[in-house]
């Protein structure tokens, strides 16, 4: 039996239960917020992706309710949230600090938004435990947060922010704090409680790669705006924008001219002297319009001989080799000078590869490869 | 080496400045009255052992006979006691507005607490004879605004005193306190709202428990020096005010009765050592807890 994909966005039925419509922020005369209409589902794990500043942690101040939108309107499960003080709101927050309260520990940390509800002890006591439980924490109860590890607090923040069982949760750059290891393993912790308790979770960040493994979806964001909303894999192999391409991920841009050459395939002119390059696109382009052919590096194959039956192939010197260990990217300078980046795993051993430095190759890629962009 | 004259500094400062005259005022409330210079016997010119030999505890006798000194002890654990938390009420609002000012300000408002610190308290507590008396600014302008129709006596009252007090020591609230809200994390703030708790209640079981250790201190820092106050009850406070540091300045310089001035130092010094011990041990505590 196949898995139902789980994807509301698609649905036209589904309501959102995150809905800004023509939302704007202004701070003075800054403007960190423009005109924003969004979405966002039950249950997804979304995630706001930019640069600092963009605005990310703004729209997330404004949906645990510190900030208010200048205009513009903000529902949460049908109802307008504008104005609603944060104490009143089913959304909860896991700040970036941890926010822990230093003089209270770890059970009583996670107790604290419990005891300002109308819960008996007896029921708080219970949900505690389930917490420390799902987070790993209840040999820390006793502790007060000084007293743990950073990947500790990490999880008392995320408990106590969960413990509520709110509608949304909000994350703000949640793993920041924890070193590369430590954060490649919370991400997936993260994503089992997200799966485990079905709550919908909107995380901020600034690291691309932890966007694309956690979230449902990924907005990135610029300058206020959203530029793109898609799943990571639409992020990745089809942005809309060079922005959108270059902001995630390593990518080659070549730009040029386009000319249809019928059922969907244009050839792009990119230099004198040349053969253009071959790229389908679903957008499509008139005659003589400016392109940009983003074509990520490990599409790129990089031989010693011409392939014989590549689409696109070109020729040049190899001018860099960045060993990543696992992979390894070449800097190819073509005759025009551009330098396209290639990327390979590296299956054999290092000894054993035929290609080093100012070595002549041959790059290639097929035509659906790459993709065509107007800006 | 290094570290032992890193200890040995604070503590050769501690025997000087503490311990030696200690010791002395001591050793004179042991003596007896005499018409002499100085004005107490035995001395060191009697001998070392017939000193010791005359050495009693008749003076510290003398303070339970007469109910002047009780009374003048506690009178003035009372009134440190009221000045303490006075100053409390009017202090933490101001620490708080400073924590809570715009970066920009900040300076200027602590400079604006310190600035008193710049002319001599003498003066200053004199100044409030002048706002205070019967004819002084305060009643002048609430009989000219028609609040009071007869001048009210606040000058040579209790009530004086802990307009003087709280008015002296308000510095020595303020800063602790303000020390300890400007350290505190604004999101710890905005987690207690987001947790369900209003604005009232995030500030009473966020702010004011992380902000326990100033407020202690500023207490400490206000009821030590209150409770041997001299200066403002003689000015303020009139006859009617009876405080242990007046009593002892008077037996001294009025009586020239050394030994039983000494006696009442001695008890003083007793009474203030319970707080500052407790004091000391919550500043360990919380030195043990940021570790």
């Amino acid at each position: 039996m196949s898995q139902k994909i789980f994807a509301p966005w698609d649905d036209p039925n589904e309501k959102p239960l995150i809905r800004f419509e023509n939302v704007t922020k202004k701070f003075g005369d800054f403007t960190a917020i423009d005109d924003l209409t969004l979405n966002i589902y039950e249950k997804e794990f979304f995630a706001l992706l930019g640069p600092s500043g963009c605005g990310k942690t703004t729209m997330m101040r404004m949906l645990a309710g510190f900030e208010n939108p200048t205009s513009g309107k903000m529902e949460l499960a049908g109802k307008n949230i504008a104005g609603i003080p944060p104490n009143k709101r089913a959304v909860n927050m896991m700040f970036q600090s941890y926010a822990l309260f230093p003089h209270l520990s770890v059970w009583e940390n996670i107790a604290f938004g419990l005891k300002r509800g109308d819960m008996d002890k007896r029921s708080i006591a219970a949900r505690v435990e389930e917490m420390l439980k799902l987070t790993r924490l209840t040999k820390f109860a006793g502790r007060k947060p000084h007293q743990i590890s950073g990947g500790q607090r990490q999880r008392v923040a995320l408990a106590r922010s969960l413990a509520k069982a709110p509608k949304l949760l909000l994350l703000d750059e949640p793993l920041g704090a924890l070193d590369k290891k430590l954060r490649q393993d919370t991400q997936f912790e993260l994503m089992d409680i997200q799966e485990g308790t079905g709550t919908t979770f909107v995380i901020v960040t600034h690291d691309q790669e932890e966007a694309m493994t956690v979230a449902s979806r990924v907005a990135v964001m610029d300058e206020g705006r959203i530029i793109q909303v898609a799943t990571p894999d639409g992020i990745y192999e089809a942005p809309n924008s060079v922005y959108v391409a270059d902001f995630i991920g390593d990518v080659n841009i070549i730009e040029g001219t386009a000319k249809p050459t019928g059922d969907g395939v244009y050839s792009l002119a990119w230099a004198e002297n040349e053969a253009p390059f071959m790229a389908t696109s679903d957008v499509p382009f008139s005659d003589g319009q400016k392109a940009h052919l983003a074509i990520r590096p490990e599409k790129i194959s990089i031989t010693t001989e011409k392939p014989e039956d590549a689409k696109n192939a070109v020729q040049g010197s190899v001018l860099d080799i960045a060993y990543l260990g696992n992979l390894s990217t070449y800097h190819v300078q073509l005759t025009g000078g551009q330098i396209i980046k290639a990327q390979t795993a590296n299956t054999r051993r290092l000894s054993r590869r035929s290609i080093t430095w100012e070595d002549k190759v041959w790059i290639s890629w097929s035509a659906t490869a790459g993709v065509l962009l107007e800006q | 080496m290094r570290r032992f004259f890193l200890i040995a500094v604070p503590y050769a400062w501690l025997l000087a400045l503490f311990l030696i005259p200690f010791f002395i005022v001591f050793k004179i409330s042991l003596s007896d009255l005499a018409l002499s210079i100085p004005p107490y016997t035995p001395t060191m010119k009697d001998g070392f052992g017939q000193m010791i030999k005359a050495f009693d505890f008749e003076n510290f006798v003398f303070l339970t006979t007469d109910d002047l000194y009780w009374k003048a002890y506690l009178s003035s654990l009372k009134i440190a006691l009221i000045s303490t938390v006075l100053a409390l009420l009017v202090g933490y609002p101001m620490a708080y507005g400073m924590a809570r000012a715009p970066e920009e300000w900040r300076p200027t408002l602590m400079m604006l607490v310190i600035l008193p610190f710049w002319t001599s308290f003498l003066i200053r507590v004199y100044a409030w004879v002048g706002i205070l008396s019967n004819e002084g600014f305060l009643n002048q302008f609430l009989l000219w605004t028609g609040l009071i129709s007869a001048p009210l006596t606040i000058m040579n009252t209790t009530t004086a005193v802990y307009i003087g007090i709280v008015y002296t020591y308000l510095p020595f609230m303020i800063l602790p306190i303000y020390a300890a809200l400007d350290r505190l994390d604004e999101s710890l703030i905005e987690a207690a709202e987001d947790l369900g708790c209003s604005r009232i209640k995030a500030f009473w079981l966020v702010t004011i428990p992380l902000s326990r250790n100033g407020i202690i201190a500023g207490c400490f820092l206000v009821f030590i020096p209150a409770l041997g106050e001299f200066v403002i009850p003689s000015l303020l406070g009139g006859s009617g005010t009876l405080m242990i540091g007046k009593v002892l300045f008077e037996e001294f310089f009025n009586n020239r009765d050394w030994p039983v001035a000494s006696a009442v130092a001695v008890i003083l010094l007793l009474i203030l050592i319970v707080p500052i011990i407790l004091f000391q041990r919550n500043q360990q505590r919380q030195a043990e807890a940021e570790t």
